[in-house]
């Protein structure tokens, strides 16, 4: 706006994160402010009320230090606005966007509100083409769509972030423009250190953005976090034109963030003392992902969270779930078996795979595959708690089919090194590799001419040589 | 519609969210309509103090300021109503989204209207008109012809009216009464359009989903509730509804869903084929688009304008359906407004009016005689989105009250991708007696009993399953394990159907009929052989697969009856 900015230094009250400002004239609501204490030090918030001549101001780092006397307070005069470019690509920022990887500050000519707007729904193009992970369960089992936005549900003590990371140094969408955004939300300082040695490469190679904000910092910062994550991430996509994977964790930690905040404000609690307006919190953050018409590049959002107490009724993965389009499951049960990455692929499902994958987009074979796959697997379940009640000696041979592919499917599909990038054609042959333990006849998904070619081909090709794909 | 309140100017005083207090505002009244700030961002009167207005914003209030200028309009939050909606996709104000740009920023969807329709006259001048008869046709506002009506409240002697010719929407066509008439007329959305008188009876309205109109139908102008956790197929269930249903007008309210379902929408009833006009299903469409990041009030409102939309088309003449995705999202704009305003929380943080709200808008529901004595209806089917899938919330608690219909999905059936994941146990039609009735009088007078036999066996089943995880299939009774068979064949073969299948998507009434029947005469023959003493093991050895897969395999009900035939004259060699 016009004119120097007013310096307040009436600041009537503070309550947690929240600074009340009286006398002010013309501060807006949801405006950026910047708090100067008395040290100097500089810190940043938003106005979350205006009344009259009061507004209250929610602080992005803390309070802690922060004595009403000596602090002072200036409004930017609208909403918070950073610079967006690829200049953000290659560095390593903390929570709030300052760099903490030794180079200069991050600026630029062109700036975007961090709230992002609405995109009009009639622009919207609907998502189809994948994003390969290279992680097999995934890419065989629940496709990533580029303009998606799927989560993975994780439990406190399984390697979500590593999977995360994985995922984040080894994406690829076949050789179109394509840049990773990755935001790192209340990581304790060994999973951030490693977060940085897996993403190094890719860092350096100008294609990837991390945002950390760890553990011991300020937990209000992670309001912001995923912000201006996305709204970097926007302008790559639907200005540069690039595809874009937006890698988020852990929400749970954010929602925390925005639970105490609603604390402080003395809000009324819904389940589990969180706003009732979470829903809609979440999904400003998820919603971001998409296509436009007309335009090239993306937006993909895989945000990682943890079930408080491996409870997916929680209001984190619940009100997650309802926004997002499927999930990823990992499972406790599954690691135990010592396989990684721990996904239960009967609870996880890609809603939007059937148009990211098949004939065109992936392989010929590929959605087939999957169904053939997850029938199988549910039917191998059933004969699993069969054999429990009954004893394996009275399964049919069919029914013991199943247990050796289940197997199979687990060791050669499923279990995969932290360093692993698999192309589509390894997964989908490990997977024809797994399906080869079961009879012919039940293989009722899939055309008896592709089981030919493949059961075919997979058998030649056991020595290690290069399956050949049905193209 | 305007009072005497119109430009009156307040001022903000207090900015939270998208509730405001406005000081000095003078002349307004409850529900009236304002405009904020410079941007003019549309908001409603929702509390009147002496001293201060409470005013709810339909849009983002980023740098609102104590002391920026509240216009009232003088009227309150109504939808314009002509031709032109049909094929549209609107926000929850009803403003244009086709058209508006691509970022919604405050105060840019603000298209302005200027097309112009074909208009007949059908009334002749000098002739008596009462409220909701017929003036003349839009003859190119769609498949269907578009009556223009004189409005609700009016009546008299049509003095003028246009002749056959080009007319834009906001000029008069006619006058009645002295009052002109335009093509587009205002309502508020908030009070239903009136109307002569619900009609007694029911008619069934047919939905293309065998587990729907075979055992929990819906009836014209009734209400009907989807109740289920995240991913259980809700969106899928009612897109169903929405693509197959033989309604005449579809309005689909997308209320603070996700914006790539409605881009889905969008694109695949613009594709589809519309059997019933030979167009396109987007032809006899409204879409309402208040995704979940949108202005979270105009969500609240979008339920109001979709039913109001609904309302519109019924008073001509048509049936209209309502679907509405999420209402548990509208209540939770309620629960925020409440929040915001400092209203006194009842259950769950919700306002204590929630209850009465979920009731005003299902009886907005009906199948009526219009004004005008023609027969039109209003059927609504909403989605609820328990937290947690905890059917006793609130929200779902409620609605479970108010609607006719109520398709509880499972969780458990959707994992084991049991679709439409629909529980026989959980849900229910109060209206299936009356919908038997309509049944034996069009045709198939079996209705009733075959949807009996269907939910008795359903629930044997469970009861013997339950059973059977004791003590084991194989110690059961030979009848027994039959039923066990029989529901397994039912489930699979006639209750699932695939949205995504070319074949099965929709069913046809007779199809389903035949389907049905199949599985129950598969139990009766596979009883016989029971008393016949055939051991139950040979008999569920059998290769049903042609009864599963007749679903898939078929057209129509006769290839199902051959198929029938073939398959219980297989099980009578086994004697
Ligand atoms: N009738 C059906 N046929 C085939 N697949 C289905 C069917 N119903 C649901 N599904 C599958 O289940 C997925 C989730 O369904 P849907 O989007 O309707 O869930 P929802 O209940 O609306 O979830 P949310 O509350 O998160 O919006 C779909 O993407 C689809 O894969
Ligand atoms: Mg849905």
């Amino acid at each position: 706006m016009s004119g120097p900015a007013i310096e307040y230094g009436t600041i009537d009250e503070v309550r947690g994160p929240l600074v009340i400002v009286r006398g002010v004239s013309g501060v807006g609501w949801d405006e950026f402010a910047r708090i100067r204490l008395g040290s100097g030090e500089l810190r940043h918030g938003l106005v979350l009320e205006v009344d009259g001549d009061l507004a209250v101001v929610q602080i992005l780092e803390d309070t802690h230090g922060l004595d009403p006397a000596t602090a002072t307070v200036t409004f930017d005069g609208a909403p918070l606005r950073i610079p967006v470019g690829p200049q953000w690509l290659g560095r390593v920022c903390n929570g709030r966007g300052v760099p903490i990887d030794g180079g200069p500050p991050i600026v630029g000519t062109t700036t975007a509100p961090v709230n992002g707007s609405p995109l009009n729904p009639t622009v919207r193009q609907p998502p189809a083409d994948p994003v390969l992970t290279g992680i097999s369960a995934i890419d065989a089992l629940t496709t990533l769509v580029r303009g998606q936005k799927l989560p993975i549900f994780s439990v406190a003590g399984l390697p979500h972030l590593e999977l995360a990371t994985q995922i984040a140094a080894q994406a690829s969408v076949g050789g179109e423009p394509f840049s990773v955004v990755v935001a790192g939300m209340g990581l304790t300082h060994t999973d951030a250190a490693a977060a940085r040695d897996v993403l190094e490469e890719r860092s350096a190679a100008g294609e990837l953005l991390l945002l950390l904000n760890t553990a011991d910092e300020p937990v209000i910062e992670r309001i912001l976090t995923p912000r201006i994550a996305l709204t970097v991430a926007e302008h790559l996509a639907f200005t540069l034109g690039r595809h874009v994977l937006v890698v988020v964790a852990d929400m749970t930690n954010y929602c925390e963030a925005v639970r105490e905040v609603s604390a402080a404000r003395g809000e009324i609690p819904a389940r589990h003392a969180y706003p009732g307006y979470l829903y809609s919190d979440l999904a400003s953050l998820y919603e971001r992902c998409g296509r436009i018409r007309g335009r090239p590049g993306s937006v993909t959002i895989l945000p990682v969270l943890t079930m408080p107490a491996g409870d997916i009724t929680h209001p984190v993965p619940d009100l997650t779930g309802y926004i997002t389009e499927g999930q990823i499951v990992l499972s406790a049960e599954v690691y135990g078996r010592g396989i990684t990455p721990p996904i239960d692929p009967l609870s996880s499902l890609s809603r939007l795979m059937r148009h990211g994958a098949g004939p065109g987009r992936t392989r010929d074979d590929h959605l087939d595959v999957a169904a053939q796959l997850l029938a199988a697997l549910a039917r191998a379940r059933q004969v699993r708690e069969l054999a429990e009640l009954v004893g394996s000696g009275a399964l049919t041979a069919t029914d013991r089919c199943y247990l050796t592919f289940e197997d199979a499917f687990t060791q050669v599909l499923v279990d995969q090194r932290v360093d692993e990038a698999r192309s589509l054609d390894d997964t989908l042959d490990r997977a024809w590799r797994a399906l080869a333990a079961l009879p012919r006849p039940e293989l009722t998904m899939l055309p008896a001419t592709v089981v030919a070619a493949h059961l075919g081909t997979v058998a030649a090709a056991d020595d290690g040589a290069e399956a050949a794909s049905d193209a | 519609m305007t009072r005497d309140g119109a430009g009156a100017a307040g001022r903000v005083r207090r900015v939270n969210g998208p509730v405001l207090e406005v000081e000095r505002l003078r002349g307004v009244a409850m529900a009236d309509l304002v405009e904020v700030g410079a941007a003019r961002l549309p908001g409603e009167v929702v509390a009147l103090r002496p001293d201060r207005v409470t005013v709810q914003v339909y849009e983002y209030t980023g740098g609102i300021t104590p002391g920026d200028p509240v216009v009232a309009l003088g009227r309150p939050l109504a939808a314009p109503l002509g031709p032109g909606l049909l094929g549209g996709v609107f926000d929850g104000l009803l403003r244009p989204l086709s058209g508006a740009p691509v970022w919604l920023r405050p105060g840019v969807t603000r298209v302005a209207d200027d097309r112009v329709w074909s208009f007949e006259p059908v009334a002749e001048v000098g002739q008596p008109l009462g409220a909701g008869e017929e003036i003349g046709r839009v003859t190119d506002a769609g498949p269907l012809p578009h009556r223009v009506l004189v409005p609700p409240g009016l009546a008299g002697t049509l003095e003028a009216v246009r002749p056959a010719g080009r007319y834009p929407a906001h000029e008069p066509v006619a006058t009645v009464g002295g009052t002109g008439v335009d093509l587009t007329t205002w309502w508020p959305v908030r009070r239903a359009r009136p109307y002569r008188a619900r009609l007694d009876g029911a008619v069934p309205l047919t939905t293309g989903q065998r587990v729907l109109d075979a055992v929990f139908p819906l009836a014209l102008g009734a209400s009907a509730a989807v109740p289920g956790g995240f991913g259980t197929g809700k969106t899928v269930l009612l897109q169903q509804i929405a693509k197959w249903c033989d309604a005449d007008v579809i309005v689909y309210v997308g209320c603070g869903e996700r914006g790539n379902e409605m881009a889905d929408v969008i694109e695949d009833f613009a594709q589809l084929a519309d059997p019933r006009t030979g167009g396109r299903l987007a032809d006899r469409t409204v879409i309402i688009a208040n995704t979940s990041n949108m202005p979270i009030m105009a969500r609240e409102a979008s339920i109001y304008t979709g039913v109001t939309v609904a309302e519109f088309y019924r008073d001509m003449g048509y049936h209209a359906v309502v679907i509405a995705d999420s209402t548990s999202r509208w209540a939770e704009a309620l629960r925020e407004f409440a929040s915001r305003t400092g209203a006194l929380p009842a259950e769950e943080g919700y306002p204590a009016g929630l209850a009465s709200a979920l009731a005003a808008f299902y009886e907005r529901a009906g199948r009526v005689s219009t004004a005008a004595g023609q027969e039109g209806s209003v059927t609504v089917v909403g989605a609820v989105s328990p937290p947690g899938g905890d059917l006793t919330e609130p929200v779902t608690a409620h609605t479970q009250r108010f609607v006719r219909t109520l398709w509880s999905l499972d969780r458990d059936l959707a994992y084991a991708r049991h679709y439409p994941a629909v529980t026989w146990a959980g849900s229910y039609c109060r209206d299936a007696d009356a919908i038997g009735g309509w049944h034996v009088q069009h045709g198939d007078p079996g209705w009733a009993s075959r949807r009996a036999h269907v939910v008795a066996l359903l629930a044997e089943a469970d009861r013997l399953a339950a059973m059977a995880e004791l003590v084991g299939v194989t110690a059961l009774p030979g009848p027994e394990r039959m039923v066990l068979l029989a529901a397994r064949l039912l489930r699979e073969g006639v209750l699932q159907q695939s949205a995504l299948s070319p074949t099965d998507a929709r069913c046809a009434p007779d199809r389903s009929a035949a389907l049905t029947d199949m599985v129950l005469g598969v139990l009766a023959a596979c009883r016989d052989l029971i008393e016949a003493g055939v051991p139950a093991t040979t008999i569920e050895a059998v290769d049903f697969s042609p009864v599963l897969r007749a679903r898939e395999e078929t057209t129509d009900a006769g290839q199902v009856e051959r198929r029938a035939e073939l398959v219980v004259a297989g099980l009578a060699e086994l004697r």
